[in-house]
């Protein structure tokens, strides 16, 4: 079913920039996307469809490319968090804005995953890339080798080795800068998910408030009786027209700055682990050069071998990471102008419905002969 | 307005044995004994306040209901009367029809008169109440509210004048209308609710938004609580509440615990349950009244939650407002670490708007709670006014019942007097008899004329209701929508200002 993946690198056969999760399906416990992909050389597209674990494949593949110098040093774009039907409190609160409007922002945020690795110039070129995105069979479990992104190990050490003082000082500003725009974003993601829960609560209010109207509609010929039974139904109206509103923005926060906030956020956790990699990367070789200095001259020529792969090794990740960088900064900027761009033109849009429905039911109203 | 009052002279047969339920203040110096305010009455004691004052506009109103206030009456009432075989009335009087030319009735029918009247003098009146200031220290420390009559009403003196007064006036306005006017049949707005912890929170000074906010509720409460009952056409003419509005200096309401709504609310309670201890069977013959209460009852039911959904719905948006506000502090957060210089000046924009956008929820928030949360709210209130007004008219029933059922025994002890051996004695058990029997038969009169009163009254009152909420709701609402469409046009000034600088970011 899968195939042997011999080739490492490969040019992607779809357009990058193009590909749309269209469908998300819910098959009892499990979510499946449907993934579509613009051929390149000829008209056509590719239809996949995927679950997580399928993701979880790529990602493994993706992260254990050791052989490509400097992988290490790349800022691997984020994969959320795993989706589940019916899911604990716990991880939908892990999940933020993802775990919202029915699984759309969760598609949004696969889609974008995909686009990002496919136009990356390393990761793209991998080929498994090409089969996750064209095979029509499932790309299959298969155990990776060894990842080299083992969080545990890392977690471990990661209290002593994440604050190590750097060599260098654009990677220290660097890493002292991520610290805070990582936990900036983190809590400005988690309040901006605060204000549209409680709008949703307010939609759900407005709509009480609408249905319980209609049940003090009162029968009878009775002007009076009448008249009042005309206000209920148009208030009622009125409430429904709020209800609708809210939700819009509601929705208009979720699928745009919702959305751009959760990226900024986890794209800064991104950055934060390539940090850590490089940090980590540091401390080896800081130690490899100790060792060959100390190292009696029997094991001095190997200790120099150790030495010199570990500095080749991280200068292949200073540089690779230096590009990321820019390349991050460039397209978070790029992203959250796009967000914040979509944001206020939904929430313009959504305000001038708004008002003219508002308007229209308070002439209605002026003009009722009551 | 003279002719109505000669022909209560005219009408006036036995000047010594009228009572007035209701006090005519007017002529009366401001004070009250002391004495009158014993802890069962709801109100000052009708009786030491009677006089024959051709300004009283009650005096014909009801002949010979006891001296005790018609709540005390109920209050007092010595168990339960043995039950009573139901006795539907004379169907002449089954279903009484408002405006039905009855000579009895005549006089009854002056308060239609002064409201036919005043249909010339049209409804001209704006009350407010404002400024509220406090008053002394610790806790006898109380708030004095401003309150300003601006009219061209002919009951009034002055077209524009204001008077310092205290919650407890308002209370004790509030409890003399009600002992005057509810059973009777009229539908008393009621007051504002009396809050320990609220008021306990103004006294100890805290000057902190929640008592700021509280005081801002009572103040709206009080200024409606007046509105309300101006627009009533009968209680707009009682002096109690001419020199309420008008007398820079007023009596202090004492023993204002029962006068709440909430003492109210005991009150009908008791008055609904000494009913039901009657076993009142009332043969309900008209059918008007029947369906009338059942609509009360869903409409209060409906009322309540309608109104608990608004108050989630207050919350809900105060809720929203904090989260906005502590949004924007973390978007101000961000615009202040980020190295991008447009993106830094377009969070920080950003958390400006969010900033404007919290005040817009706080002042939709106000708008949920002033104009509905508190609209339904004195809606639940006077439903339980109405529902009082209708306990009054079964017991206004009762008590007819009850003269008819004792002169039904009363006759047959006299037809039993023929029997009696002793001559000497017969003449004077027989004149003594007759004499009870006349008194009886006069009980009963009066007793009908009261009932067929009532059920008039309460007609017009419902129909007045129904007017009146019609009016409330369709106002209230149009104001909601004016606020609704302000807040979106705001959020449209606030987006068009911020899309430019969201734009220029790259």
């Amino acid at each position: 079913m899968m195939e042997e993946v011999k080739e490492v690198t490969s040019t992607l056969s779809v357009d990058g920039h193009n590909i749309k999760v269209t469908e998300v399906l819910k098959d009892g416990e499990t979510l499946t996307f449907l993934i579509v992909s613009l051929k390149l050389s000829s008209t056509g597209e590719y239809h996949v469809d995927r679950t997580y674990d399928d993701f979880e494949w790529l990602q493994q593949h993706l992260f254990s490319q050791e052989d490509v110098p400097g992988i290490q040093g790349v800022i691997f774009p984020p994969l959320p968090a795993k989706a589940q039907v019916n899911a604990s409190a716990k991880v939908m609160k892990q999940l933020g804005f993802l775990g919202l409007e029915d699984w759309q922002p969760y598609s949004k945020a696969l889609e974008t995953f995909l686009r990002q690795i496919a136009t990356h110039s390393i990761l793209g070129k991998n080929k498994a890339v090409e089969i996750f995105l064209t095979s029509s069979d499932p790309p299959g479990r298969q155990r990776v080798r060894k990842n080299i992104f083992n969080r545990l190990s890392q977690a471990v050490e990661g209290m002593r080795k994440e604050g190590h003082k750097d060599v260098d000082e654009f990677f220290q500003t660097e890493r002292d800068h991520n610290l805070v725009l990582a936990g900036g974003a983190k809590t400005a993601a988690e309040r901006f998910l605060d204000v549209v829960q409680t709008e949703q609560k307010i939609a759900v209010a407005c709509g009480h408030f609408s249905t319980a109207l209609h049940l003090c509609v009162e029968p009878g010929e009775d002007l009076n009786k009448q008249a009042f039974s005309k206000l209920c139904v148009k208030l009622s109206e009125v409430f429904a027209s709020m209800k609708k509103n809210i939700t819009s923005v509601a929705e208009n926060n979720v699928s745009t700055l919702g959305l751009g906030l959760d990226l900024e956020s986890r794209y800064q956790e991104a950055e934060k682990e390539m940090l850590f990699r490089r940090t980590c990367k540091l401390v080896e070789l800081e130690t490899a050069r100790r060792n060959a200095e100390k190292a009696k001259p029997v094991k001095k020529a190997a200790m120099e071998e150790v030495k010199k792969a570990a500095e080749t090794e991280f200068d292949h990740i200073c540089g690779v990471a230096k590009e990321e960088i820019a390349r991050l900064q460039g397209a978070r900027v790029e992203m959250l102008q796009q967000a914040l761009v979509q944001w206020c033109e939904k929430q313009l849009l959504t305000a001038k419905e708004s008002a003219d429905q508002f308007n229209q039911h308070l002439q209605s109203v002026r003009g009722m002969a009551l | 307005m003279i002719e109505v009052m000669s022909m209560y002279r005219i009408r006036n047969p036995e000047p010594t044995k009228q009572r007035s339920v209701c006090t005519s203040s007017a002529s009366e110096p401001a004070s009250l004994p002391a004495e009158d305010i014993s802890t069962n009455s709801n109100g000052p004691k009708q009786d030491s306040l009677f006089d024959d004052d051709p300004e009283d506009l009650f005096a014909e109103a009801t002949e010979e209901v006891s001296l005790d206030s018609p709540e005390r009456d109920v209050l007092l009432s010595d168990g339960p009367s043995p039950a009573i075989t139901p006795i539907t009335p004379p169907t002449s009087v089954i279903t009484p029809r408002i405006g039905l030319p009855h000579d009895d009735m005549f006089t009854h029918s002056s308060f239609d008169e002064i409201e036919e009247e005043e249909g010339g003098d049209s409804f001209d009146m704006h009350i407010s109440v404002s400024d509220p200031e406090k008053v002394g220290d610790g806790m006898n420390a109380y708030m004095a509210y401003k309150v300003t009559t601006k009219t061209s009403m002919s009951v009034f003196k002055n077209h524009d004048f204001s008077v310092k007064r205290r919650f407890s006036d308002f209370l004790g306005l509030h409890s003399k209308l009600a002992s005057k006017y509810l059973h009777i049949g009229y539908i008393v707005p009621p007051a504002p609710e009396k809050s320990i912890v609220g008021m306990t929170k103004v006294k100890v000074g805290k000057e902190d938004q929640s008592s700021n906010e509280f005081v801002e509720k009572r103040r709206s409460a009080l200024e409606r609580y007046l509105m309300r009952t101006v627009k009533h056409p009968i209680l707009l003419k009682d002096p109690d509440v001419l020199q309420f509005l008008e007398s820079s200096e007023l009596p202090r309401a004492v023993s204002t615990q029962a006068l709440s709504s909430a003492g109210l609310l005991r009150m009908v309670n008791k008055a609904a349950d000494a009913v039901n201890k009657m076993t009142i069977k009332m043969n309900e013959s008209d059918a008007w009244f029947e369906e009338k209460q059942q609509h009360f009852e869903n409409l209060d039911i409906q009322l309540r939650k309608l109104h608990a959904s608004v108050e989630s719905l207050v919350c809900h948006r105060k809720e929203l407002s904090v989260n906005t506000a502590q949004f924007a502090k973390s978007a101000a957060m961000l615009g202040n670490s980020e190295d991008h210089t447009a993106l830094s000046r377009a969070l920080s924009q950003l958390a400006e708007v969010e900033e404007k956008i919290d005040q817009l929820h706080q002042d939709q928030a106000n708008a949920d709670f002033y104009l509905f949360s508190e609209l339904l709210g004195d809606y639940v209130r006077l439903i339980i006014a109405v529902k009082g007004v209708f306990d009054h008219r079964m017991k206004t029933w009762q008590k007819w019942q009850d003269s008819q059922m004792l002169l039904q025994k009363k006759r047959e002890a006299e037809a039993k007097l023929q029997f009696n051996n002793k001559p000497d004695k017969l003449q004077q058990a027989k004149d003594e008899i007759k004499e009870e029997i006349e008194e009886l038969e006069g009980k009963v009169q009066q007793g009908e004329r009261d009932f067929e009163q009532i059920s008039k009254t309460i007609r017009k009152e419902v129909s007045r209701f129904e007017k009146e909420r019609v009016k409330d709701f369709k106002a209230i609402i149009i104001k909601y929508l004016e606020s609704l469409v302000q807040t979106q046009q705001q959020l449209i000034k606030y987006w068009e200002a911020f899309l430019p600088e969201a734009k220029a970011i790259s």
